[in-house]
């Protein structure tokens, strides 16, 4: 029984662990409430969701929710697949951008030696603890002037100067990368280039992994607010939040389409996770 | 003459031996400024200048639709002297951020160390479950119905039931419950971006370490915890100090979504709120930035207090 749960290691007591099993479990079930309650809520019937105070498990499940919320997709004046690929286009090359530029400026910044790396080291710092609410304003100028209203741009390109993620790159090769393994890969010939994307990149893997979790959500949640107007180039919650806002009686459809919200980023997370756990059972070769 | 012409060019003027350096420190690394220019000329296009442009609006008065005009220090002036709402927002920020940073930074790191031992496939379900707050968008509406005012509300349903009260609380409303129902949810969904950062720190650490410490004579998992695991871990404790230092110095999401804006008496106003308020709502961007520059160089303080702590781990 207890093989199943966990790798023994020598110096564990039995009481620590089940201790350990039983206050995990404990934070488990308060923190997972919405995820309990989202799913409950996308099968309750109208007369249910409109129960004061709202009962936490449906009584009489039904798929009416799904079935009223497809229908209306299929409704739509724009077709929801348009919708959906917008938001894969953002997503996907936002993500990619942010990936790619953060580690490449991450590699350097961490193991290279410079003139001007501890004050862009220190800046990078520094800029995460500006409120964005008041950047929003000269941000929206840039975007402007490079023409970028009402195009893609104006969201992907900003998500690729995410310093959140350059940051958590750079620390992880702080970290986990060891000085000697580039050094001797340099002495074999190993282009700069080669060694950050055969050597580092695998190394750091948790650290990406987990970054393509955080800004996936991240861009997952944009409704293109005020950068872009045109209804053919929205992304998908925005379209679903105008179904929702339909009216009072699209709370049953409101309810399902959160669910949908949901699982896509629970599903990202499902497989990143898992593949985290990949590199450490293949890390031992090293 | 022929001694001076020698003497000039043995020693190259100032600019001269600047420019050489220069030049020296480029061919050297160049790779280096190639991997970097991508990302730096956009942190500079979408960080660094909009940051100096906030800054310099903080001493001015700008209301969006005008140009902005300078004021000098009025604004530092008008914060700090004449405006009574802001002071107790630096109070209930202070309050919050004292109580929730350390205490959610604890919560990351011993759930993401305790996770880490399980078998995988257990691991996977535990850190979903655990954060599940930070992945449901708005995930604390549903603590408005646990603190419900009226009798319907979970909380005040139960505590009528049991018989401990004989009227509903206020539980949102009462200045006196506001604060530490708003610490409560928010220490709820604190298990976020650091809590991943620790896990995926803790995966990427060498075992062998382990095993070594445990022939060395560690004997239980606290010793290896101070001994070996938290020094290893002082980049992804860093990581996650200025993670939760900017989330407990500007919190307002939540607390606005809790106890509405403004929450009476200002009993839960925070410095961020504040700057919403203006920067949002009355759209004074001069003043807004001026509170942004203030919880800036307050942030800045604190993270530089974590960081001396960070630095005497194990030593």
């Amino acid at each position: 029984m207890k093989q199943t749960l966990y790798k023994k290691r020598i110096n564990r007591s039995l009481v620590g662990d089940l201790g350990i099993f039983v206050f995990l479990g404990a934070g488990a079930a308060f923190t997972a409430l919405p995820l309990v309650f989202a799913v409950s809520n996308a099968f309750k019937p109208l007369n249910e969701l409109f129960l004061f105070p709202p009962q936490f498990f449906v009584r009489n499940p039904t798929l009416q929710n799904f079935a009223d919320l497809f229908t209306l997709m299929g409704q739509s004046w724009i077709p929801m697949t348009r919708y959906i690929s917008n938001s894969l286009l953002i997503i996907i090359l936002g993500m990619a951008g942010n990936l790619f530029f953060g580690s490449l400026a991450a590699y350097a910044l961490s193991k290279h030696d410079f003139f001007g790396k501890q004050t862009i080291n220190a800046l990078i710092v520094l800029s995460l603890m500006f409120a964005p609410a008041v950047l929003r304003i000269p941000n929206y100028l840039t975007i402007a002037f490079l023409g970028w209203i009402d195009t893609y741009w104006a969201v992907i390109v900003p998500a690729w100067s995410s310093t959140l993620g350059l940051y958590l790159l750079r620390n992880f090769m702080n970290a986990m990368v060891p000085i000697d393994l580039l050094e001797s890969a340099r002495l074999d010939g190993a282009s700069e280039f080669c060694i950050y994307w055969n050597i580092v990149m695998p190394i750091v893997k948790p650290a990406w992994l987990t970054l393509i979790i955080l800004t996936f959500q991240q861009l997952w949640g944009l409704t293109g607010g005020e950068y872009i107007y045109s209804e053919s180039l929205k992304p998908l919650p925005y379209a679903l939040d105008q179904i929702v806002k339909g009216g009072v009686a699209r709370q049953g459809v409101g309810s399902a389409a959160a669910l949908i919200m949901m699982i896509v980023p629970i599903i990202v997370f499902i497989i990143n996770q898992s593949k985290i756990v990949e590199t450490m059972s293949t890390s031992g070769i090293k | 003459m022929r001694a001076e012409a020698i003497m000039t060019r043995d020693k190259p003027g100032f600019w001269q031996r600047v420019a050489n350096r220069f030049a020296a420190e480029w061919r050297r690394s160049k790779t280096s400024y190639a991997f970097i220019a991508p990302f730096m000329i956009l942190f500079t296009v979408f960080s660094v200048v909009p940051v100096l442009v906030s800054i310099a609006l903080s001493f001015t008065y700008f209301n969006t639709l005008q140009p902005p005009q300078w004021v000098g220090i009025d604004n530092y002036i008008r914060l700090f002297l004449d405006d009574d709402i802001f002071l107790i927002a630096v109070k209930n920020t202070f309050i919050f951020a004292a109580v929730t940073g350390p205490l959610s930074y604890f919560l990351c790191f011993i759930m993401a160390w305790l996770i880490n031992e399980l078998q995988p496939k257990v691991r996977a379900v535990l850190t979903l479950l655990l954060y599940a707050p930070s992945i449901s968008g708005n995930a604390y509406m549903i603590w408005l119905y646990m603190f419900s005012g009226d009798m319907y509300g979970y909380l005040n349903g139960l505590l009528l039931n049991w018989g401990i009260i004989d009227k509903p609380i206020q539980w949102l409303i009462d200045p006196e419950y506001m604060m530490p129902i708003v610490i409560i949810v928010t220490l709820w969904m604190s298990l976020g971006t650091s809590f991943l950062a620790f896990i995926a720190g803790l995966q990427g650490m060498d075992h062998t370490l382990f095993e070594a410490g445990a022939i060395d004579g560690v004997k239980n998992r606290w010793q290896e915890l101070w001994y070996i695991t938290l020094p290893s871990m002082r980049e992804y404790l860093m990581f996650g100090a200025i993670v939760t230092i900017t989330n407990s110095f500007a919190a307002a999401g939540q607390i606005t979504a809790l106890v509405g804006y403004p929450s009476t008496d200002y009993a839960v106003h925070t410095v961020m709120q504040h700057l919403q308020d203006y920067g949002g709502i009355r759209y004074e961007m001069g003043y807004a930035s001026t509170i942004a520059v203030v919880l800036f160089f307050s942030m800045v303080g604190a993270q530089q207090i974590v960081q001396k702590l960070l630095a005497k781990l194990g030593n």
